[in-house]
């Protein structure tokens, strides 16, 4: 059914739809509404046989769908930012455990200094915890994704974390096809554990193991996650076959086949992007955008052949690996190790910055002309980092930076050219 | 106690050695657990805790109680530790009941997990309980327990204190007493030891969550150990147990002392047995016969230096604590010993 809804609302009715079993919630914007939400439909009896938890900490958030989990419960949370930090040690045990547990990310930047907006820091810093992360660019494809997400999370008994980015997707008011239960129960079949925590059969789960083993558990968790490569395409296209709607995968091209230059990304933010790139296709120049959909497991392969004419990759990215350059980048690169392809790395969005039309085209231009330097500061800038710098230089007790760098911009900046 | 049935109230158990009797004294439906054919032996024989290991004696006895209180029907949840590294070295596993070992600190929030997950699910005649050491419930794993408690989930934890971290080599947690030795708080400087003024007492922390019920135990008193689980077990909500569970390794004390200092401990006023319902204590169990608290010490290397004559001091106020808790439990009858 269509409805003009919030994307958190949207998400919990599309997570309401997958008849949770256990649901663990705790504040943290923006992912906060989603939680709200499903709490109201528990509490008035809209979601049926499903217990709903208010927990001390994310910590306690996921460590609670472990249990629930392991007990046989579909189970959901979700987090943002410095909630998903404060769970990370849950975050690499749910995984290792191998728990279907589902997880949104409200996508926010992690502090210091805090800061409640949009970028992508809190997946990427789990990047490595073992859990597929599934990237959305709308509403309307996190709902779909959240969807496949259980079905994909039960089959492979791994975590999945779906990223949709705070704000931008959490907190906006769009048109959304909220399917209908019946599709949902075609789609999704009820849990069917591999392991499971029952009187009648014991087991023992999460016990120890030494050297003469662990390098087997690992690579076995990251086989599974390479099935998932194969996985993730046939679920959407039966989900396409159900929901009549192409969502999920593991990239998605918009304009990209053929083009000389392909700009890649995570999230919502490709749709200024499109805009951007078409009117500069108008011109003639040969350039389209290409979504990472799947960022765990990373399509390697797809990424392959979906870039095979291209000569020049831009990767935009709202996260960064401190002390190396990109992170989104990185793993393309690695992708292309062996091809013709030059890839430009470029930074942008942190803790919330506006992405502007103008400001992407700019910065593409640039790009076409193989002039980003590595990695590109996306609208940065830079006369306030010298003037830190220089500040940095001229006294040993500065201040601190952020405070610093504040004064030097906006408002108060604006008072002292007065 | 109050709640022992009059026939076995005929009976009183006058230990002097360090060995548990009474089993053959009482009649069949008044020996413990571990006394019958039909115990489960849910903490199988076969791990590899230390000769001695008060942990793996507490352990087994509160376990198979609640087995038993459950009609087999229990889950349970453990924290890293002692107990699980010595149960669970994969492939082995010395538990023949459904467990889960996931963090150090969640062990509570794991079984809050799984209650909700049984209650979802229509299987309430499925219990739960969590399990961990004094570390893992007063220190690391804290904020979950008292999550736990807050929400009054189904979950009966119990604690197994052995007043340090032991897995990790004896480093001070916030159980350890005063003056005692570990490897953070090592005998050295003017006052050795663990200082004194430090620490918390999570029973009482745990009746200010007014949970339905607390409780406190001892390995020295199994028929107390399994009637307290075993009321636990008849209670819903969010229950707390601690076990008073000496640890030779840590102590320095011989394996075969373990249930000796358990008993000197109660007796000497320094670990008091109690029992509270809904935050108001319900029951002591009153000292029988009074013992100096140097009784207790002195069969522990850990508390070795507080013989010395320059720390006298501490040895004094090692006494002092044990002299409140039998003022504040009101631990020795008005009348004198009970007989
Ligand atoms: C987050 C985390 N911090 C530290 C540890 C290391 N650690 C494992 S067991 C343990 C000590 C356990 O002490 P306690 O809970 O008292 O149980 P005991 O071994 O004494 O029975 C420690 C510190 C860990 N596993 N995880
Ligand atoms: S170190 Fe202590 S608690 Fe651990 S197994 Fe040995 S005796 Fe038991
Ligand atoms: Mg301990």
């Amino acid at each position: 059914m269509l409805k003009q809804v919030e994307g958190s609302h949207a998400v919990a009715e599309a997570v309401a739809l997958c008849r949770p079993e256990v649901i663990s919630a705790y504040p943290i914007t923006p992912q906060t509404h989603i939680v709200e939400d499903l709490g109201t439909m528990v509490k008035a009896g809209a979601i049926e046989n499903c217990e709903f938890m208010l927990v001390e900490s994310e910590f306690g958030a996921l460590s609670a769908c472990i249990g629930s989990s392991a007990a046989g419960a579909r189970s959901y949370t979700a987090t943002s930012s410095q909630g998903m930090l404060f769970m990370m040690e849950a975050v690499y045990n749910a995984s290792g455990m191998g728990l279907p547990i589902v997880m949104t990310v409200g996508n926010r930047a992690i502090g210091a200094p805090i800061n409640i907006w949009n970028d992508w820091g809190d997946s990427m810093s789990a990047r490595d915890g073992g859990w597929l992360q599934l990237f959305v660019e709308s509403n309307q494809q996190a709902v779909d994704v959240h969807i496949q997400a259980f079905r994909l999370a039960e089959k492979l008994s791994l975590p999945v974390m779906v990223c949709m980015d705070g704000f931008i997707l959490t907190h906006s008011y769009s048109q959304v096809d909220i399917p209908e239960q019946a599709q949902v129960d075609e789609f999704l079949p009820p849990f069917e554990p591999r392991q499971v925590l029952d009187p009648a059969s014991p087991l023992s789960m999460g016990a120890m193991v030494g050297p003469e083993a662990f390098t087997e558990v690992r690579f076995l968790s990251h086989q599974k996650q390479l099935d998932a490569l194969d996985l993730i395409p046939q679920q959407a296209a039966e989900f396409e076959a159900i929901f009549g709607r192409d969502s999920g995968g593991l990239i998605k091209e918009f304009d990209s086949a053929g083009a000389e230059t392909v700009v890649i990304t995570l999230g919502s933010v490709v749709g200024t992007m499109k805009e951007v790139l078409a009117g500069m296709r108008d011109e003639g120049h040969s350039i389209g955008a290409l979504t990472i959909r799947s960022f765990r497991p990373f399509p390697s392969a797809a990424l392959l052949e979906a870039l095979k004419d291209a000569k020049r990759v831009i990767v935009f990215e709202k996260c960064l690996a401190v002390g190396m350059g990109g992170i989104v980048s990185m793993n393309v690169r690695m992708a292309l190790k062996d091809q013709p392809i030059k890839v430009q790395s470029v930074i942008g969005g942190l803790g919330g910055r506006p992405i502007t039309r103008a400001g992407l085209r700019r910065m593409f231009e640039k790009g076409l002309n193989d002039q980003l330097e590595e990695p590109h500061f996306h609208d940065i800038d830079m006369s306030i980092v010298e003037r830190e710098l220089e500040r940095e230089k001229s006294q040993l007790r500065s201040g601190s930076i952020a405070e610093n760098v504040l004064h030097d911009v906006g408002v108060v900046a604006a008072a002292k050219t007065i | 106690m109050a709640q022992i049935p009059e026939s076995q109230q005929k009976v009183k158990f006058y230990q002097t050695g360090t060995f548990t009797v009474g089993n053959r004294l009482l009649d069949a439906e008044h020996r413990n657990v571990q006394a019958t054919m039909d115990r489960c032996n849910s903490l199988d024989s076969g791990h590899r805790a230390c000769q001695g290991c008060g942990e793996a004696l507490g352990a087994r006895f509160a376990i198979d109680a609640a087995m038993r209180a459950s009609n087999n029907q229990l889950i349970a949840a453990n924290a890293t530790g002692c107990l699980e590294v010595f149960t669970t070295p994969y492939p082995q596993t010395a538990w023949s009941m459904p467990w889960i070992h996931s963090l150090f600190g969640n062990a509570s929030a794991v079984a809050s997990g799984i209650a909700a997950a049984l209650k979802a699910k229509g299987r309430e005649d499925v219990r739960v309980i969590a399990q961990g050491g004094d570390g893992g419930t007063t220190d690391i794993g804290f904020g979950c327990l008292s999550g736990t408690f807050d929400r009054n989930d189904d979950v009966l934890y119990i604690c197994y204190n052995n007043q340090a971290y032991m897995n990790t080599g004896v480093q001070r947690s916030s159980a350890t007493p005063g003056a005692a030795r570990t490897a953070t708080t090592m005998p050295v400087g003017k006052n050795p030891g663990n200082v004194f003024g430090t620490g918390k007492n999570v029973p009482l922390v745990a009746m200010a969550h007014q949970i339905p019920y607390v409780a406190t135990a001892s390995v020295h008193d199994l028929h107390d150990l399994e009637y307290k689980v075993t009321r636990a077990m008849e209670v819903r909500g969010a229950r707390y147990i601690e076990i008073f569970v000496p640890c030779p390794l840590g102590w320095g004390s011989k394996p075969g002392d373990t249930v000796k200092l358990a008993r000197l401990a109660v007796e000497s006023g320094m670990y008091p047995l109690f029992e509270a319902e809904d935050g108001e204590i319900t029951g002591v169990t009153k000292i029988r016969r009074h013992v100096a608290v140097s009784e207790y010490l002195k069969l522990q290397r850990r508390f070795a230096h507080v013989f010395k004559p320059d720390n006298a001091h501490q040895l004094e106020q090692l006494e002092a604590i044990a002299e409140r808790n039998i003022r504040r439990f009101d631990l020795v009858s008005a009348e004198g010993e009970e007989e």
